[in-house]
């Protein structure tokens, strides 16, 4: 029976073209949505088989204000069974910051799961600090991981995920944290029952340990565009012959 | 002292590696490195070359097979020792786990994906955030400064030449550091082709317009019939359709090409950071506003699946 806990973070849903706003301190996310990054979408999943499998539970927390509440309700609605809110304005809290809130609801949970960077600040530290923060074990940037039983201990926690000389396997025995990449597995939809469960789960709200230390950032800035040259030779795939006639001009299609 | 984390396989020095060490020169000097695990021939007196003066070289039984903790306890321990002012590793996905490990311990800040300095009293660094669509000014006043620089955001440069000296250790490691530890790998096929990816004259790109791992059959055939090398964005090789070696980009290899064709590939700052070296860009994109597409010399609008075996079968026709 593992209880698993996984962390996840409201972020803008920036697809194309960034703003910020006026103050430089954030992205001006008024035109876009919000969402949660590809690899906490995979580690909601991971955390909700792993439960599955054994018999335990799988519960969602974020650092994050009220507004937030639609994340943590989107993870209820793919089998995630219950919710914490530790209700904070992220934007004044630096990934040290977070790791402590985080540890202070974690110790109860065999398995904690992450996101291996997140999408909008890509601090790459979070899931670390955490496990320094509580004294375990840490597998990074994994794609796949499950858990076995093992006599006397709350189990082995068995994760995969690319190296740079291929694919590695890693154990760690529970309790543990582990951060995870996506790719590994395929995200479910939520189903409608899924999705009526989550409207009426009651989120724990809880108040953080401490004033944070902030995260250092002066400012945001745009990279400077470049203005754009391109030829466009056509729409389709009529464009295919001044293709061809161009690869040869340069040389490299005979 | 700056202390670079430098990555080394059999291969070498790793080119992300030396662009650290070409940004660390910019934080002050000396600049010392640590490497753990073996070390290529060479490797040293190219570091030498690069302006690095002594290599700690960590050896030992814990390092025979990786892992985050243990990696950080051989930086910490040179740290302790030597006491660096800075300690920088490369933007790579092991760079980024030791360097947050390393501060953690320390209990200090730690920057992700640095590409410049913007400041110093105290030191602020501009990084980037949002992959690479926003940059981040943010201040590191705590010592040592403990940040990784985005893979080809910098170019390698020698520096001042130096012989480099190695002083071997091997530090105490804590059996807590040991729990976490790769227990086995299963090799990819021969790393030879990411070889031929950077120095391939024409290479064809395929991002996550490809739609699925069945969607490179065209691609490819486009590559062979250019006598070219496949490459991939990203996402490709996170969603597990193609292997790591193939990735073109921040993470992955910087090419340089005569030709590159990108296929369905957005153009992120990641990627572009790996193939803004090409020398006529060519590509094919449904999206006209794609950053691949205005950045590119050459643009076809449409679907790479119509496109790309339209410009297979022209080829073949022309050649009879």
């Amino acid at each position: 029976m593992t209880n698993v806990l996984v962390c996840i973070k409201r972020v803008p849903d920036t697809g194309g073209e960034v703003e910020l706003t006026a103050d430089g301190q954030g992205v001006d996310a008024r035109h876009v949505g919000f969402t949660i990054s590809a690899h906490e979408s995979c580690a909601v999943e991971l955390a909700v088989r792993i439960a599955t499998d054994t018999g335990g539970t799988a519960t969602v927390l974020t650092v994050g204000t009220q507004d937030a509440v639609e994340q943590l309700r989107s993870a209820l609605g793919v089998g995630c069974s219950a919710a914490v809110l530790v209700e904070a304005d992220p934007a004044g809290y630096g990934p040290a910051d977070i790791a402590r809130e985080i540890a202070a609801v974690a110790g109860d949970y065999d398995l904690v799961l992450l996101g291996n960077d997140a999408a909008d600040t890509g601090d790459f530290q979070v899931g670390i600090r955490l496990a320094y923060a509580l004294g375990r074990p840490v597998v990074n940037g994994i794609r796949t991981v499950s858990v076995s039983p093992d006599e006397g201990t709350a189990g082995v926690a068995t994760a995969q995920g690319a190296g740079p000389d291929g694919v590695e396997t890693w154990a760690v025995p529970l309790p543990a944290v582990v951060t995870v990449l996506e790719g590994g597995v395929e995200p479910r939809y939520p189903t409608i029952t899924g999705r009526m469960k989550a409207k009426k789960a009651k989120v724990e709200v809880v108040a953080p340990q401490a004033e944070p230390h902030g995260s250092g950032r002066v400012r945001l800035t745009l990279p400077p565009a470049q203005p754009s040259n391109v030829e466009v030779l056509g729409q389709g795939p009529d464009t295919a012959a001044a293709v061809v006639d161009l690869l040869q001009k340069l040389g490299v299609a005979r | 002292m700056i202390l670079v984390v430098v990555e080394a396989g059999a291969a070498g020095v790793s080119e992300v590696s030396l662009e650290t060490v070409t940004f660390a020169r910019s934080l002050g000097a000396p600049v010392h490195a640590v490497v753990v695990g073996p070390i290529p021939d060479g490797a040293v007196d190219q570091l030498g070359t690069y302006g690095v003066e002594q290599v700690h070289h960590a050896v030992g039984d814990a390092f025979s097979a990786y892992g985050g903790a243990v990696w950080a306890a051989a930086v910490q321990a040179v740290h302790t020792d030597a006491g660096a002012d800075a300690v920088v590793g490369p933007g790579t996905p092991r760079g980024m786990e030791v360097l947050a490990h390393v501060a953690a311990r320390l209990g200090v800040a730690m920057a992700a994906n640095v590409v410049g300095v913007a400041g110093t009293g105290p030191l602020r660094v501009t990084r980037q955030v949002l992959g690479g669509a926003v940059l981040e000014e943010m201040e590191l006043p705590e010592r040592p400064a403990v940040l990784t620089v985005a893979g080809h955001a910098v170019a390698a440069e020698p520096g001042p030449v130096v012989t480099a000296t190695v002083r071997e250790f091997t530090p105490e490691v804590a059996e807590a550091d040991l729990v976490a530890r790769v227990v086995s790998t299963e090799a990819v096929e021969e790393l030879d082709r990411s070889s031929g990816l950077k120095s391939a004259r024409v290479v064809v790109g395929a991002g996550r317009g490809a739609g699925s791992a069945n969607g490179f059959d065209h691609v490819s055939e486009l590559a062979e019939l250019l006598d070219g090398a496949l490459g991939v964005s990203r996402v490709v090789t996170s969603l597990g359709w193609r292997p790591h070696h193939e990735q073109i980009g921040q993470t992955g290899s910087r090419i340089s090409p005569e030709v590159y064709i990108p296929c369905g590939i957005s153009g992120a700052i990641q990627h572009w950071a790996g193939c803004a070296s090409s020398r006529t860009i060519v590509a094919i994109n449904s999206d006209e506003d794609a950053p691949m597409v205005t950045k590119a010399t050459y643009a076809v609008i449409g679907d790479m699946h119509e496109v790309v075996p339209a410009i297979n079968a022209e080829i073949r026709r022309r050649r009879g």
